[in-house]
């Protein structure tokens, strides 16, 4: 690699750094490549034959929908059916019959080129979508356009797609469209920058896809094109003629990402088994259904924690069992038959919800929250039991009880799960084995979790609010954050403790808080017996990395 | 004439792909389809109209069918934004 700066002086000053928004990380070194389209200028022209030129257009929508079906078909191969999906819609929108009318009526009644009329049909409905209320929606103005601008070229006779040459570099552009971004060879690109565009943009989601860094909202400058250039996806910054300390720090950090990206990848579809044999389960934490594919992404053996509390805090008033079925349904569904442990309602405390008008209370943190609030209100709760086991059905679901103190609490909510059952019976709905367990949370439960493993199938630690009630420190208070402590002994002891308690009656015992994803503690917790750990999606493959290099026995 | 309010709860709304499959499915029918947000209305056979209502997750939409085929139409239809939408 050579670059054109530092072989004089002046080129050293010549640095210039831009900063846009990320939306993918990681770091590209290459030739910057400005990736200019055909300009399709379009002039207004006066025809005598408005029959002929509708038959033009016609024509060249139809060639638009064959290659856009050829788009289809390779996008499909390179990025999956996800992402190629647009290609189809694309196809729909040609075939749209307000888009047809309204560009056969302006030929018919203004005489004019069927050039014109596409291209002014075209801005009007990429309009009607940039004035919508809604970013995503936003975003489809381009798309509009682009389906527009490929009638126009086939009418002009223009040819479209982007020859990158033969050595790998960063494009940059205006703003790229669907239909150029699949049409690049892909090995040939290092990264994506423009100028506009959005994170709900095909570039961006095309960057997750491809695992390339790329920033949006970058204003370059138009003589960059061939420079040496560096992109900062964590940044968010993009580098033209770096300096040479410069270039060598970011050779340097792309090398350390490589080799992370290389050893992780490499620990996909690996089992969580220590270096002397233990095997333990690693689990992922959601908190609402999109996050289901990063799970899958990141080959979690199952969801440890599925936090419910979203399909409150997004809606205006109680989300209906209709409603919570399909959310937990899709969950099950994705996982294909792996377990999906589902926290039940955990509001109260620092999670507030308008329409169940809680009090204010000075004390939140151990105050009417969570299994409180369920045992009181039998309507909200058994309306969420019932979501969840018809939707046990269609997977593996287990439910967790959260904050509990003590056996009665347990033993109710266990009645309503059989008050539930019998009623799904009565009605011919079918429902799956559903296991029970109960999160550890406070230090009541740890002290009588002998008593608790008799009545549930399985404990899960959460590790926050457990450390927060052993050590008596409010978590939301920055003025106790240098004595919170979440490797106290005595929060150590407790999980030690729930873990022996568990095996003893014939339980499993996780841990689903923080503490699980810190590697500093994974031997430890090996060594304690524990069965499970629950991790942020994308913590799954350090864990297990960490796993793999532990020690079960001491 | 056929009516169904139903209220929507993909997380995503109806996005571009969802609305594409429900227009390919409206057009399966004879009868007239349409769906209709706070009072305006669209024919649910064609994308841009479908895509222009801009319905999120949580918003009420009325579907309406009309004509021959109706009941057909409003039996797979409704089906349909159950189960996917």
């Amino acid at each position: 690699m050579t670059g054109n700066c530092c072989e004089n002086i002046a080129g050293c000053i010549n640095m210039r750094e831009f900063i846009g928004k990320s939306v993918f990380n990681g770091i590209a070194i290459g030739p910057l490549k400005i990736f200019s389209k055909e300009e399709n200028a379009v002039k207004r022209i006066k025809v005598d034959n408005p029959q002929e030129e509708i038959e033009r257009f016609t024509q060249a929508k139809e060639q638009a929908k064959a290659e856009l079906g050829r788009i289809y078909e390779k996008a499909l191969k390179e990025v999956g059916e996800a992402n190629a999906a647009i290609f189809e819609v694309h196809q729909m929108m040609l075939d749209d019959l307000d888009y047809i009318e309204s560009i056969t009526n302006m030929i018919t009644t203004q005489e004019i080129n069927a050039e014109f009329a596409v291209a002014t049909t075209g801005d009007n409905f990429s309009e009607m979508f940039a004035a919508m209320d809604d970013d995503y929606m936003k975003a489809r103005a381009a798309d509009v356009k682009d389906i527009s601008n490929r009638v126009i070229g086939i009418l002009q006779g223009n040819g479209t797609g982007g020859n990158l040459g033969d050595k790998p570099v960063i494009v940059v552009a205006e703003d790229l469209a669907p239909s150029e971004t699949v049409q690049l060879d892909k090995s040939k690109v290092l990264s994506f920058v423009t100028r506009l565009g959005s994170t709900n943009s095909h570039t961006a989601i095309l960057a997750r896809t491809m695992n390339i860094p790329a920033l949006i909202g970058i204003n370059y400058p138009e003589d960059c094109d061939g420079k040496m250039a560096i992109v900062d996806g964590a940044k968010g910054t993009l580098i033209i003629d770096p300096d040479e300390d410069t270039l060598a720090k970011y050779t340097k950090l792309r090398e350390e990402e490589q080799e992370k990206a290389r050893l992780l990848l490499e620990l996909k579809g690996k089992p969580n088994v220590s270096a002397d044999g233990k095997e333990i389960k690693l689990y992922a934490n959601i908190g609402g259904v999109g996050d289901v594919a990063s799970v899958l992404a990141n080959d979690a053996g199952g969801i440890g924690l599925f936090r419910s509390e979203f399909l409150y805090l997004e809606s205006d008033d109680y989300p209906s069992e209709e409603q919570q079925f399909k959310a937990y349904r899709t969950v099950a569904e994705n996982m294909a038959g792996k377990k999906v442990i589902i926290r039940t309602l955990d509001i109260g405390a620092d999670k507030q919800v308008g329409y169940f008008n809680l009090k204010k209370e000075d004390n939140p943190a151990m105050g009417y929250r969570a299994i409180r609030i369920c045992l009181d209100r039998l309507d909200v709760f058994k309306t969420q039991l019932r979501a969840i086991y018809r939707a046990s059905f269609y997977g593996t679901i287990s439910i967790m009880f959260p904050m509990i103190i003590s056996v009665n609490e347990v033993r109710k909510a266990k009645a309503l799960c059989e008050e539930v059952k019998a009623e799904l019976d009565a009605e011919g709905v079918k429902y799956g084995e559903v296991e029970l367990g109960i999160m550890i949370e406070t230090p009541a439960a740890v002290m009588i979790s002998d008593d608790l493993a008799k009545e549930v199938e399985f404990f899960s630690i959460g590790t926050n609010d457990l450390t927060q009630y052993t050590l008596a420190i409010d978590r939301q208070n920055p003025a106790l954050d240098n004595i919170y402590d979440s490797h106290h002994p005595a929060v150590l002891k407790m999980i030690q403790k729930t873990v022996e308690n568990g095996h003893a009656h014939g339980c499993w015992v996780g841990i689903c808080g923080e503490l699980g994803a810190d590697t500093t503690l994974t031997e430890t917790f090996l060594q304690m017996g524990v069965d499970e750990l629950s991790v942020s999606p994308s913590m799954v493959l350090k864990v297990r990395n960490q796993i793999r290099n532990s020690k079960a026995n001491k | 004439m056929k009516e169904f309010a139903y209220t929507i709860t993909d997380p995503e709304g109806i996005h571009a792909r969802p609305a594409g499959i429900f227009v390919k499915e409206a057009a399966k029918y004879a009868c007239a389809v349409t769906i209709s947000k706070d009072g305006k209305e669209v024919d649910a056979k064609r994308i841009f109209g479908v895509m222009g209502l801009g319905v999120k997750c949580g918003n009420e939409i009325v579907l309406k069918c009309d004509g021959e085929d109706e009941d057909a139409a409003m039996a797979e239809l409704q089906k349909f934004l159950q189960e996917n939408m």
